[in-house]
């Protein structure tokens, strides 16, 4: 099997458990929203993302509309273009089977697999998306089954855990370069002042202007 | 009914957003400042998602137990704990904290 595969399979466990736990919390949203046993299960396979997913439920349990619960899990996940943009150059084979690949693009895997400069481990990536999308299926059928009280996932600090894995991939991310560290800076301001006034999709869209930093800097690979 | 409509919608919103990048540049490589606005994606984007993680819409999810939590896990990696161990602290020092205020 290939070294880099493997490699993302080892760093994708630690992101599967993030994934599982937070499962959980979506899987028993979802059942205590009206979703039944089914709905969330299939939801989890066949749009794998965390931040649509809970977008998704809770405007539709808030009364906000089909319409307005697409719209923002739609906005949530637009940050994938940008990110599937920068895998391409590293897929292989044509239109369509860059495409199907391009699925494997999920946060933690998209940020393990960049190896700096804009390059991307495709195996790697492979790899680490592997392992996470059957925990995020299997925690929601879990959280669905048992369907925790809703205080249990904050009592024992759970909720941590998936902005803990974010940070520490960031924290890795800014030991790159100073240019690293002024686009996080100024993506985390733009983020935290989007935040207040619009949806967290569109902050987070906002937030990825930061980016724009390295057109006007010389390149500094790691 | 509503229900599949929306988790249908929002599978193939997901699935074209990932798809379009890849299937319309195909094998073509990107210039070099484009790559230079590439290479920053990844820590623009982490650092938005901590901070819209952690503050929630409007800031109104703001919990000051899960900063000090994540605050845990920074002076975790600092002293060199592994990934997991790191998010662990993280785990215990925000229970810690939660069950000692009630």
């Amino acid at each position: 099997m290939d070294r880099s595969f493997v490699t993302g399979v080892r760093v994708g466990l630690g992101l599967a458990l993030a994934s599982f736990v937070l499962a959980v919390t979506f899987g028993a949203l979802a059942r205590s929203a009206g979703w039944g046993v089914v709905a969330p299960i299939v939801c989890s396979l066949v749009v794998f993302s965390g931040s649509a997913q809970f977008a998704l439920v809770t405007v539709m349990s808030g009364g906000g509309g089909v319409a307005a619960a697409i719209a923002a899990a739609g906005l949530i996940n637009g940050r994938f273009v940008p990110m599937g943009i920068a895998v391409s150059g590293d897929l292989r084979g044509g239109r369509l089977r860059r495409a199907l690949e391009g699925q494997a693009v999920v946060d933690g895997s998209w940020v393990a697999a960049h190896r700096g400069g804009g390059r991307f481990d495709r195996h790697l990536l492979f790899g680490a998306t592997a392992v996470q999308w059957p925990a995020w299926v299997a925690g929601t059928a879990l959280g669905v089954v048992l369907a925790p009280p809703e205080g249990l996932v904050h009592d024992l600090g759970l909720d941590v855990v998936f902005p803990a894995f974010f940070l520490v991939l960031l924290l890795d991310e800014l030991r790159s370069s100073g240019r690293a560290r002024a686009a996080a800076g100024l993506g985390a301001t733009v983020a935290g002042g989007l935040v207040l006034l619009l949806p967290a999709g569109v902050a987070l869209l906002g937030s990825s202007a930061a980016a724009l930093l390295g057109l006007a800097t010389p390149r500094e690979d790691r | 009914m509503t229900i599949w409509l929306a988790i249908g919608c929002v599978a193939l919103l997901s699935f074209a957003m990932k798809a379009v990048g890849p299937a319309v540049l195909g094998d073509r490589e990107l210039s070099g400042r484009a790559r230079g606005v590439v290479a920053l994606l990844a820590p623009v984007l982490l650092a938005g998602l901590v901070v819209v993680n952690v503050a929630g819409p409007g800031w109104r999810g703001l919990d000051w137990t899960l900063v000090v939590g994540l605050g845990g896990v920074v002076a975790a990696r600092a002293c060199r704990a592994p990934v997991l161990v790191a998010v662990l602290a993280g785990v215990v020092v925000t229970a810690v904290l939660r069950v000692a205020l009630g």
